[in-house]
């Protein structure tokens, strides 16, 4: 039998997972992380992107999360997100969409758009669009 | 016929009242419904970063952060949280009465209190009291955003920061079931794991990223939020609970008030009846 840690991960309008997993694969502030059952306590804050919970070899569930914060204990791992969905449910055209405006923003000179909030914009639905694909990939 | 006019009036006056209390009833109830949704959804938010900031209280972090240290109390904060409106039994009163008393206990000690209120009714009843007003928000609607709150909040936050109040305290109703709210006060700073002692010998802390006063400074501010918003919605579920049971008593009353006048306008109709049928009866004896 292979050890598991138990992992929840709530955003801030309901609880979307919660359950035993092998590993856990979140993006930290520093770079990417991947959990194993006893790992050392860590708090780390998350950058928008994939969060994927495998539960078995044959079994993982992707979510797609728009930041917050992972907090890991030996035998429990919390992912707090500020908004997070199920990679499945990701609305691939109003991703696009969003890319599209987010890039038309930045790409407009005259400095009437708020630079930084374009940009964080366009990291989300790039991040929900990588997400997506490579759930696309992993699954078909 | 002419008798029992003002009953009648009465009657009908009361009729009108219970028309009103019942669409009461029922507008509070589906709204408890949504507010009561609303309130189980941001729950597991609240009680894991809760969980996280209890486990935090147990760990040795090399950079302590000030809302996790006690210092001497001279002066504490406190947001109190109410309902915009009236007509909710004694939802708001209660929460008033168990923040009275603490007031007290704190006039006696000789701490100082800033009061920031959530809510007209708590604004309206501490304002005319002799109380430290700082800040207040109102008008939030039965579906509040965070950001409505975040200026009171920060308002608090950087009191406690610079010094000028030592403990922050949340007072606000827990929804515990449609017929059963709550009145509680709560300390938010600084933490305290006040649930059973259980101190981990082990001397561990965590690994930080980027770097623990980012991240705690983070957390810290994210878990006050979360806390008072969720205080607020708690508090907003209670309201329209309580509404629905003081309109549906209140509709109640109103029914037996009618069943009562009825009964006394009806014998004091067949008093008429009777004494206008002896008159006849008399009177054709006479002739």
């Amino acid at each position: 039998m292979t050890m598991t840690v138990h992992v929840d991960i709530v955003s801030a309008e309901k609880e979307i997972f919660s359950g035993l997993a092998e590993m856990v694969f979140a993006p930290a502030e520093l770079g990417e992380v991947g959990i194993s059952p006893r790992h050392a306590p860590l708090i780390s804050r998350l950058r928008p992107g994939e969060v994927r919970v495998k539960v078995s070899d044959k079994e993982s569930y992707p979510f797609y999360i728009s930041g917050g914060m992972i907090e890991v204990q030996p035998h429990i791992v919390t992912v707090l997100a500020d908004s997070a969905i199920r990679a499945k449910d990701i609305d691939e055209a109003a991703a696009l969409e969003a890319k599209a405006r987010a890039e038309e923003d930045l790409a407009d000179k005259t400095g009437k758009i708020d630079y930084a909030t374009a940009q964080a914009q366009l990291l989300e639905a790039v991040m929900q669009l990588r997400t997506l694909d490579r759930f696309r990939k992993r699954g078909e | 016929m002419a008798v029992g006019k003002e009953i009648r009036t009465k009657i009908s006056s009361i009729k009108n009242t219970q028309k009103i209390t019942r669409a009461m009833e029922m507008v509070a109830a589906s709204k408890m419904r949504k507010t009561k949704d609303r309130m189980q959804a941001t729950r597991p938010y609240s009680k894991k970063i809760g969980q996280i900031i209890k486990h935090l209280a147990h760990a040795n972090p090399e950079y302590k952060h000030p809302f996790l240290i006690s210092r001497e109390t001279k002066r504490v904060g406190l947001i109190i949280i109410s309902s915009d409106r009236g007509l909710c039994g004694g939802l708001n009163s209660n929460l008033f009465r168990k923040t009275i008393s603490s007031l007290v206990q704190w006039e006696k000690d000789g701490i100082e209190v800033d009061v920031c209120t959530v809510g007209t009714k708590a604004f309206s009843f501490f304002s005319s009291l002799k109380t430290n007003l700082v800040g207040q928000v109102s008008k939030l609607g039965d579906a509040p955003h965070l950001q409505d709150i975040v200026g009171i909040i920060k308002k608090m936050l950087d009191a406690y920061n610079n010094g000028q109040i030592d403990q922050l305290y949340i007072a606000n109703n827990d929804f515990v079931n449609t017929m059963t709210q709550r009145p509680t006060i709560q300390q938010l700073l600084p933490v305290v794991d006040n649930e059973t002692e259980e101190k981990l010998n082990t001397h561990w802390d965590y690994i930080y990223e980027p770097d623990a006063k980012e991240v705690l400074d983070y957390l810290l501010v994210r878990y006050i939020e979360s806390i008072v918003y969720q205080g607020l919605v708690e508090n907003n579920a209670c309201e329209q609970a309580a509404r629905m049971v003081a309109m549906k008593s209140a509709s109640d009353n109103a029914g037996n008030l009618i069943s009562e006048l009825q009964l006394v306008y009806n014998k004091a109709r067949q008093a008429a009846i009777t004494q206008e049928i002896s008159e006849i009866v008399a009177g054709a004896a006479a002739v």
